[in-house]
């Protein structure tokens, strides 16, 4: 999949960010081109959570150094809304669920925001119906979830659907996936990895954030990183997966160290 | 505080001019209630139920009690489900405007002159709201001359919603409808109680609906409170439930100035189940104050209660939960959950569990926040493209909806649904 000539989607130099004064990510470099899937592996605490929602646009967490391009935008100048309508997605590690307000409401209501923001048509209900109901079926989704609250009473593996059926609405250039597989079983897992891999293209790019090796069994990395102290301390290839899942991070730390 | 703002407003509650022939029985039951209401004189905010709710400016209002017969539309205010319509105008019980009584298997019987006596009627009436500590259920018992008793036969089930429409029309006035529903055993009901102003003068309801629900039957009971926006809302619902009986009750408060809802239920047998949610709605200078007092005097009896305040502007809500669990109510299992959302710095609510059990054997939980919206819900919608307003309403109206949604009528929420649009919102749907 990686083409060295394929346009860069993202680049982050020298990233560092606190929250509450306290400093969680120290100095990151990470370029994502067009095409390709990228993983970030790293024990717990090690920042990569919040490397996602600092992209993401979270507003607790401040910027203390460091730059990050979207496309040749700057993208810590956006607000969240906006970096979402440039085209970034951030797949939650726990969705929030939001009772009293339908999904097919929710949902219609975030990709006409977007599809609008973007200078595209809108869809009316009758027309957002039938493009959600096609869009679901990837995802194994029964229709009886459009009218359910949004992720209220879902199981784990309900809530990453839905998920990455916001994604597959929204269409984004390069989605970071945080968390993804945790939580779910061998079937919603293989679902959702399909979702995800239908959606992969040679315009946009994947990032999947997580502890275990187990989903990269189904969605096949270009590239692995390993994140410790609110750094990529190692880079390499899916191989690299293989063996922190049979030798764990101390190797890693102690190289880096 | 006033004292003789506090006698003359009293003397208005008392007034029962008009009373005409009653019963032995309902004499002494008013008689006595006109004894109570006059010991205990109407609150001031140095009584610990009243601490939060400064009723003085109501004292100072000076109130008629409303003449019979004012004209009024009440086409505006019907609900599609309702199979009768009782009408209340100023107060007043009106024959001519309700609807749909005969064959819907309601008995109906209105409490004026000489009326049809009934043991269902004398052994509940003014049984179930307990006058005791009460001035208001005193002086509205003390006063009552135009009551509906409403029975549902044993082993019967109403298929329609009854709504029972108390409508103010006009301000200066002083107004204290009285209803009492008898669910016999095994029957099933819905009940509508709905108090509409649709003036924006000032006024006082002060009204009374007490519910007895006989063995193994159920009662679902909407109550809305939509008074006028300088109205002054009065209201105990008192229900008594009897073995394996279930009373549901929604309450939803988001009219007047200010407002007081008493909301008590007693378990009379084993077995029973309650479930009570509540909202209330509120902007600018409006107070609405829950007192709900939920009393396990039986094993095995179950009791549900999520009880949800919006609070903007200089808004100030008031939630007293009271749980008894008496000695010998073993096996109770209770919860109780009050959760409030305040949308501005002034805005205020105060929140009080009061769990009491004497019991061993039992299993109660509650817990109350107050706060504001979460930060990470927000930036969850942000971050699906949605602006920061259009999120922080979405999440308002999904807080209040949670507890509109519940009730069973469609149409009803509908129209509550709109309601809360209006006060948050959201959610603007492209």
């Amino acid at each position: 999949m990686t083409k060295p000539e394929a346009p860069v989607l993202l680049e982050v130099q020298g990233l560092h960010a606190s929250v509450a004064g306290v400093p969680i990510l120290k100095g990151i470099d990470f370029t994502v081109r067009a095409g390709e899937v990228h993983a970030i592996m790293g024990p717990n605490g090690s920042g990569k959570s919040t490397f996602s929602k600092v992209l993401a646009g979270h507003p607790a967490y401040e910027i203390t150094a460091g730059t990050a391009r979207f496309q040749g935008q700057d993208l810590l100048a956006l607000d969240a809304e906006e970096r979402a309508r440039a085209g970034f997605f951030l797949s939650f590690q726990y969705p929030i669920e939001v009772p009293g307000v339908a999904n097919a409401q929710f949902l219609r209501l975030a990709y006409n925001t977007v599809q609008g923001a973007r200078g595209k048509d809108e869809l009316d209900p009758l027309e957002f119906d039938d493009f959600v109901r096609e869009k679901m079926k990837l995802l194994e989704m029964d229709p009886a979830f459009l009218d359910r609250s949004v992720n209220a009473g879902f199981s784990g593996g309900e809530k990453k659907r839905n998920e990455i059926l916001q994604m597959a609405l929204l269409e984004p250039t390069l989605a970071f996936l945080d968390e993804t597989d945790s939580g779910l079983d061998i079937d919603a897992l293989r679902i959702v990895a399909n979702g995800v891999n239908h959606l992969r293209s040679d315009r946009n790019a994947i990032v999947m954030v997580t502890h275990y090796q187990r989903l990269l069994n189904y969605i096949t990395p270009d590239f692995v990183h390993v994140m410790d102290g609110g750094r990529l301390v190692k880079t390499g290839g899916k191989e690299l997966a293989l063996e922190l899942e049979a030798r764990g991070y101390d190797w890693i730390q102690k190289q880096a160290a | 505080m006033d004292g003789q703002a506090q006698g003359s407003f009293l003397a208005t509650l008392l007034s029962t001019e008009g009373a005409g022939e009653a019963r032995q029985w309902l004499k002494v039951l008013r008689a006595e209630a006109l004894e109570r209401a006059n010991a205990l004189s109407v609150p001031t905010t140095r009584d610990e139920d009243w601490r939060f709710t400064d009723l003085s400016p109501l004292y100072r209002l000076s109130l008629r009690t409303p003449a019979a017969q004012a004209t009024a539309d009440i086409t505006p205010h019907l609900i599609a489900e309702a199979g009768v319509t009782l009408v209340f105008v100023n107060g007043g019980f009106r024959e001519d405007l309700s609807r749909g009584l005969a064959g819907s298997g309601l008995e109906c019987v209105r409490l004026r002159g000489a009326f049809a006596d009934a043991d269902w009627i004398s052994a509940h009436l003014g049984r179930i709201a307990a006058v005791g500590q009460d001035a208001f259920t005193a002086a509205n018992t003390a006063a009552m001359q135009d009551a509906l008793a409403l029975r549902v036969p044993r082993g019967r089930r109403l298929d329609t919603p009854l709504h029972c429409l108390f409508l103010t029309i006009e301000g200066g006035v002083l107004t204290q409808p009285r209803v009492l529903l008898v669910a016999e055993p095994g029957s099933d009901a819905m009940i509508m109680e709905d108090h509409v102003g649709v003036t924006d003068a000032a006024y006082c309801t002060n009204g009374v609906v007490e519910i007895a629900v006989g063995e193994n039957a159920e009662v679902r009971h909407v109550r809305l409170q939509r008074e006028g926006k300088a109205a002054y809302h009065i209201g105990t619902s008192a229900a008594a439930v009897a073995r394996d009986g279930r009373y549901r009750n929604w309450s939803v408060a988001f009219g007047a100035r200010l407002s007081r809802h008493n909301a008590h239920v007693r378990q009379d047998g084993p077995g029973t189940h309650f479930e009570m949610d509540g909202l209330a709605l509120l902007a600018h200078r409006q107070l609405a104050d829950t007192h709900s007092f939920i009393d396990h005097a039986a094993p095995h009896g179950t009791s549900r209660q999520l009880h949800k305040c919006v609070v903007a502007d200089g808004a100030h809500a008031v939630f007293n939960g009271r749980i008894l669990v008496r000695e010998g109510a073993q096996r109770t299992d209770s919860a109780q959950e009050s959760r409030n959302l305040l949308l501005s710095d002034k805005a205020k609510v105060d929140t009080k569990p009061q769990l009491e059990i004497f019991a061993d054997d039992v299993k109660c939980a509650h817990g109350a926040t107050v706060g504001q919206l979460e930060a990470e819900e927000v930036f969850y919608l942000r971050s699906r493209g949605l602006s920061e307003p259009v999120a922080r309403n979405l999440l308002t109206y999904a807080f209040a909806a949670d507890i509109v949604d519940r009730i069973p009528v469609p149409s009803l929420v509908r129209v509550l649904r709109a309601r809360i649009i209006e006060r948050t919102g959201g959610p603007e749907i492209p």
